[in-house]
């Protein structure tokens, strides 16, 4: 493998029915940097039925290229035709760098494509960077068991892949009037070839926690403890209206479900206002949270790390404090409960 | 139908400690267990041959010590565990592992025929998901990741249907028989372990084997040598300028904390932050 032939900065655009998905658009942000670093272009790679339409969207977002195969066989993600369409694509056009979103399909491919055209894959990072000097991409996580953070290298094989998480790089402002170009390429599968086929998606819409469109987050950890801890904060949370949240711990020990999990192996979160209530603070959960706009830590830990991370820090028993707020939050909010609204955490 | 599932023996990673001054992980303070999505993946194998007839076999790459996670496997049901452990394996990411471990499923293909594999959605101490997608692209099998359910084996036809767990929902898909599948935890409990199963698994003996047990194996493919990507710099993460502390009786905190919150007080009306 001759390295210098592999340039650019490629993101992989994922749609969902035509419609593309948010933590593309995040990674052409964090990927225009990394381009203008390398001085090279940042392409967007856009797969689907009848989504070459949407291929100059990707300009204003800051895509100098985009790599478009639009045939029906892709209508819907599969691992074997989109694993082959890809491959042969960075083969093609062999790319220095590529990230995906650590969604199911995105980790799914990544995986995939990685073996395909064997390089590294540095799975849920959330830092991105180049090294000039080296000509090398850095792609930081957290590394297992705590606090610590790790950046992987991959320094004789190309393209340097990397995926990351939703919602963990910030979506730019659309530039409009920015302007591409689009490279179209076919595919050769048929259908009869195929060994895998999509009968049905099932979408639960009436998902009963949306964490991540919340603006308050009431977050509870292992140091609720047990059912009458949990209740205890739920019934904050509804008074606040807020979202309720959790540590992986919390999920673990089977007080509430993984939908509720906050961090690097559950959500990804940005509110307003985050209580972390009872939770030590690992790093795994902090990247799930540490960008939102005010985090507020109830620990009876004065040493505990997740005051660190937060803006306000209260050191006292959750089991004392947090019915007392929750009272108090209860009388002040009164007058602005709103018509027609109820809760149901 | 004989069903092979990959199992990995981890460190507890809720236990295990980092050494503050070298920033490297004690793995001596953490306990190794069988990698729970492996152990749903293996119950699930179990239902399958209670259903379709075959063996259970588990494999797993690792130091000696792993034969601790397949007897874990035994007690579960499975059948028979394969070891393949050798200094050379050692230092793989997941390219080099899925390489060694499509190796070791050739040559039991070969022994024995394999119908289906399962992997884990995850190891918990990496967090990755790599390796089942990598194997089964080795194997030139279709890989279905996330699988919370297998509703239909047709050995006749030689196709099955699964769901597969998407970001809100699930997918059902059609595949064919050899697929590779990875396990959510949705999938099953894992059931208590009788008796018996117990009582084998306890004086259980795996098959080790080594790189020279496989076949036509590229040695420059496995360990460390084999492994594109390595760790460049671990650092503790950056601490931020840290709380403002609220201090004084928990009377003057919640004081506090109100007024901080409430000149915030329009995020309280509606849940969702969507408009009322
Ligand atoms: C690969 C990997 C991925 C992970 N992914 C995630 C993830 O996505 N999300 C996640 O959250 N974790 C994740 N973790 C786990 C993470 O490392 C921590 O183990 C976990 O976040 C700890 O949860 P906790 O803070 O609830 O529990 P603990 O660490 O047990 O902390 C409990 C806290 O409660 C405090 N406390 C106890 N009693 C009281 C009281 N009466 N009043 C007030 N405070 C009290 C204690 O001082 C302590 O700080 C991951 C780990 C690994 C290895
Ligand atoms: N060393 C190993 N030995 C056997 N199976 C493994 C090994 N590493 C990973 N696996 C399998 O691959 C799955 C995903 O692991 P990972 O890609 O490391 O997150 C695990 O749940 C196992 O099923």
């Amino acid at each position: 493998m001759n390295i210098e032939e592999y340039k650019d900065v490629w993101v992989f655009i994922e749609q969902q029915e035509g419609q593309i998905i948010d933590v593309g658009l995040e990674l052409l942000g964090a990927g225009r940097e990394l381009a203008d670093k390398l001085e090279v272009n940042l392409c967007g790679v856009l797969l689907g039925n009848q989504v070459k339409d949407s291929a100059s969207e990707l300009y204003a977002y800051g895509a100098d290229i985009v790599y478009v195969i639009d045939d029906p066989i892709l209508e819907q993600y599969r691992t074997e035709t989109y694993m082959k369409a890809v491959g042969d694509l960075v083969r093609k056009y062999k790319p220095e760098i590529f990230v995906y979103g650590a969604t199911s399909n995105g980790k799914d491919l990544a995986s995939a494509v990685a073996t395909e055209v064997m390089t590294g894959l540095t799975a849920d990072t959330t830092m991105l960077d180049v090294n000039l000097e080296k000509r090398l991409f850095e792609a930081s996580r957290p590394a297992f068991g705590g606090n610590i953070m790790a950046t992987i290298l991959c320094k004789k094989h190309r393209p340097q892949m990397a995926t990351v998480r939703p919602k963990v790089m910030k979506k730019p402002e659309p530039e409009q009037g920015r302007t591409g170009k689009i490279i179209e390429e076919s595919i050769s599968l048929k259908e009869e070839d195929l060994r895998t086929k999509v009968l049905e998606i099932v979408r639960d819409t009436q998902k009963a926690v949306n964490l991540e469109d919340a603006d308050v987050i009431v977050a509870a950890g292992k140091g609720i403890k047990d059912e009458k801890g949990f209740a205890m904060v739920k019934e904050l949370a509804d008074v606040l209206n807020a979202s309720v949240g959790a540590s992986r711990d919390l999920v673990e020990a089977g007080l509430c479900g993984h939908d509720h999990q906050v961090g690097q192996t559950g959500l990804t979160v940005t509110p307003k206002i985050y209580f972390a209530i009872g939770i030590s603070g690992a790093v795994q959960h902090v990247v799930g949270m540490q960008n939102s706009d005010m985090i507020i830590a109830i620990n009876n830990d004065p040493d505990a790390t997740i005051f660190n991370a937060s803006h306000y820090g209260i050191v006292a028993d959750a089991f004392e404090i947090v019915p007392m707020l929750t009272e108090e939050f209860r009388k002040a909010l009164k007058g602005v409960e709103v018509e027609g609204v109820t809760s149901d955490v | 139908m004989n069903i092979l599932v990959c199992i990995k023996q981890v460190p507890d990673t809720k236990i295990i400690k980092v050494n503050p001054k070298t920033n490297t992980l004690d793995r001596s303070s953490a306990p190794a267990i069988l990698n729970p999505y492996d152990a749903h993946a293996v119950q699930e194998a179990v239902r399958l041959r209670g259903e379709h007839g075959g063996k259970v076999i588990v494999l797993s790459m690792g130091p000696p010590t792993a034969r601790m996670a397949i007897r874990k496997c035994v007690e579960i049901g499975a059948d028979e565990g394969y070891l393949i452990s050798d200094r050379r394996f050692a230092g793989a990411d997941t390219l080099a592992t899925s390489y060694a471990l499509y190796k070791a499923i050739e040559k039991l293909q070969k022994q024995e025929g394999i119908d289906l594999v399962l992997c884990g959605k995850h190891a918990i101490d990496g967090d990755t998901g790599q390796t089942g997608p990598g194997i089964a692209r080795r194997l030139e099998i279709p890989p279905i990741t996330n699988v919370i359910k297998v509703d239909e084996i047709n050995t006749e036809s030689g196709e099955m249907k699964v769901r597969r767990k998407i970001e809100n929902g699930y997918e059902v898909i059609k595949t064919t028989i050899p697929s590779l599948l990875t396990v959510e935890k949705e999938m099953n409990e894992v059931a208590y372990s009788p008796m018996p199963n117990m009582m084998r698994a306890a004086r259980y003996e795996p098959t080790v084997w080594t790189v020279d047990d496989l076949d036509d194996v590229d040695i420059k493919q496995l360990g460390l040598k084999g492994s594109p990507t390595i760790v460049g710099r671990m650092w503790p993460p950056e601490k931020s300028s840290g709380a403002e502390m609220i201090e004084g009786t928990t009377k003057e905190q919640v004081d506090r904390l109100l007024s901080v919150t409430l000149e915030k007080r329009e995020l309280f009306g509606v849940k969702g932050g969507g408009k009322a």
